[in-house]
């Protein structure tokens, strides 16, 4: 296997005040592939993503192993981050609806990122900027740079945050729920477009997402996390495959278009799972 | 055209609004002036007077015809900037009022830019650090800015950095000595006596306004300072500033180009109320410090019953407050781009 982007071994995160860790025994490499971390509300798979950007003020992040590329991040100090952070990794975030600044015009917001970490006048910065707007298929650039948030769509507002993430080609980026506040209609539309950059530009992808199909369909590995852990690594197409409880009772609580309508079963969460991975 | 026709039916829907409330704020003088439990005919004709010249100037003023009737002449004299002698001065009451307003004027100005100086940046800094030491010092800071009665921290002031100290000018605009030595051109002091070219006047003039121009800045700062604290709060809380993080701004940059630039306007807006306020609610101060302002002017004429001034003055507040509110309408629909 290739050098890989990321290779994250034991990680625990446990939040201030907190008396356990909210995350434990974390490990995966990513190479420039799609992974996806799959897993419930407050299982933790999001707390990994923020962790890797170093983006958890108050939480303490222990790991005996965090490398990206050339950069230990257990080492990068919060000065080290800045210049990492947007420009080398980055972070799609659910709902673009919050996550764009309601007052600021989107192409100067999606701009911010290109002028943050490369000399650029505004006018070199707006012509990138307009490049990325046409590279996600944004079909009038000129006329939707000059909008507010709250004149675009969902699908467009995702589409904006994807170019705003990708602009300063990082290798490495975390998409966190990116589909789940969007319309069922437009949800293919915006992965499509980020899986044709991400392949395009050979940057890894890990996908936190609560949706097997999706996953299944998008990652090529999968990560099933419970409890802050992750119980079983698979490659996506293998998926019904799953040996471990936790991940199977997960499929069959999945309705199947054609199926009998039977009762789904209902998930099982046996507390020895908690233990059962700790190393 | 559809956009040009919108934005005049918001015009008008506006001033719609402006006329109902001025008619109310109108309406409430004239109900004031009747129901305040002084007689404005004895305190014409005096203590003295027969029975024949108390009905003679009853029915001048009108009094005897019906309310409504009354009411109509009141808004007839008030649309002609007709607002009546003040009894007290014997003056228009309108002259009285311009007279004064410059040094209230000042002062309010003066507190407004210490208040919203100081109580902007401790907002914004005990939002950043909430629930630290920072934050606790300052909300207590501004807990005593806000509790504390200003005729008391006045009084106080006075004694400490006037008569101890002497690091201050005491009451009045300026040393009695200086009195009368510039002449009135705009009514401010300190620009009449840049103007001419009276540098001692001056800075007696400065030495005499930074006191209680510095305690009513504090007290208005507390409110500023909570509101700062809170609207800060708000935004620090929101996902956009998670996606100005992962874009690679530091904290700081964050807090100031995207945070602090969102409630701007909702500043601006609570700024312009707390100078409202100071305008009309310095008659504390201006007692305690001998100031002869506006809040003096209303002070005094309350105390004798003096109708006309006192009504005059009430409807000054309401039109100052209702200006106010329209500009930071304005300012609101030009900097945020959600009201267009």
């Amino acid at each position: 296997m290739e050098k890989p982007v990321l290779d994250i071994r034991n990680l625990a995160i446990r939040y201030a005040g907190a008396s356990r860790d909210s995350v434990r025994g974390v490990s995966f490499t990513l190479g420039r592939e799609r992974l996806g971390i799959v897993g419930e509300s407050g299982s933790g798979k999001s707390t990994v993503g923020r962790a890797i950007l170093k983006l958890l003020p108050t939480a303490q992040i222990t790991a005996d192993r965090m490398q990206f590329e050339d950069i230990d991040l257990l080492k990068t100090s919060e000065r080290e981050m800045l210049k990492i952070r947007g420009r080398r990794m980055s972070m799609i975030l659910q709902d673009p609806k919050y996550s764009l600044n309601p007052i600021q015009r989107v192409g100067r917001q999606v701009a911010e990122t290109y002028m943050r970490h490369f000399p650029a006048t505004k006018a070199e910065a707006k012509a990138k900027t307009l490049a990325m707007l046409e590279a996600v298929k944004i079909r009038d650039p000129e006329r939707v740079h000059d909008l507010y948030p709250h004149e675009i769509s969902g699908g467009m507002g995702q589409r904006i945050m994807i170019a705003m993430m990708l602009l300063a080609e990082p290798e490495l980026v975390i998409a966190d729920e990116p589909t789940s506040a969007l319309d069922v209609t437009v949800r293919l539309q915006v992965l499509e477009i980020l899986n044709g950059l991400v392949r395009d530009r050979g940057i890894g992808l890990i996908m936190i997402s609560h949706d097997l199909n999706l996953v299944r369909n998008f990652c090529d590995r999968v990560l099933i996390m419970f409890d802050g852990q992750v119980v079983e690594t698979l490659r996506a197409s293998e998926l019904d495959n799953a040996q471990h409880p936790y991940t199977r009772g997960l499929l069959a609580a999945q309705p199947r278009i054609g199926d009998r309508r039977k009762m789904l079963s209902v998930l099982d969460r046996r507390p020895e799972w908690s233990q059962e991975v700790t190393a | 055209m559809q956009n040009a026709q919108l934005r005049l039916k918001s015009v008008s829907s506006q001033a719609t609004t402006i006329l109902i409330t001025l008619l109310g704020l109108l309406v409430l003088t004239f109900v004031i002036g009747r129901m305040m439990p002084a007689d404005p005919v004895r305190a014409i004709v005096g203590e003295d007077a027969t029975r024949e010249t108390y009905e003679m100037v009853y029915h001048q003023l009108g009094l005897d015809r019906p309310i409504w009737e009354q009411f109509l002449r009141y808004l007839g004299d008030v649309l002609t900037g007709d607002f009546g002698t003040s009894i007290r001065t014997g003056q228009p009451v309108m002259q009285d009022i311009l007279r004064a307003m410059p040094a209230t004027i000042e002062l309010a100005t003066f507190a407004i830019l210490i208040g919203a100086g100081l109580g902007i940046p401790l907002g914004v800094t005990a939002a950043v650090n909430k629930d630290k030491w920072q934050d606790h010092i300052i909300r207590v800071f501004s807990l005593f800015g806000h509790s504390m009665p200003i005729f008391w921290t006045g009084m106080i002031a006075l004694i400490v950095f006037y008569a101890h100290l002497g690091w201050v000018g005491g009451s009045g605009r300026m040393e009695q000595f200086y009195i009368g030595m510039v002449d009135e051109r705009t009514g401010f002091l300190l620009i009449d006596s840049l103007l001419a070219g009276e540098m001692d006047v001056f800075w007696s003039a400065v030495n005499h306004l930074i006191l209680p121009a510095s305690l009513l800045g504090y007290s208005s700062s507390a409110y500023i300072t909570r509101m700062t604290r809170s609207f800060m709060l708000d935004q620090l809380g929101q996902e956009y500033m998670t996606t100005a993080r992962v874009k690679g701004l530091s904290r700081g940059q964050t807090i100031w180009l995207h945070a602090f630039g969102n409630i701007r306007v909702q500043l601006v807006t609570i700024v312009a109320l707390a100078y409202g306020s100071l305008l009309e609610g310095a008659v504390l101060i201006e007692t305690v410090f001998a100031w002869p302002g506006f809040g003096q002017y209303l002070t005094n004429n309350l105390i004798i019953g003096d109708m006309n001034a006192v009504m005059t003055c009430v409807l000054i507040v309401g039109v100052i407050f209702i200006v106010l509110n329209l500009l930071s309408d304005l300012l609101y629909r030009t900097f945020d781009p959600r009201t267009k």
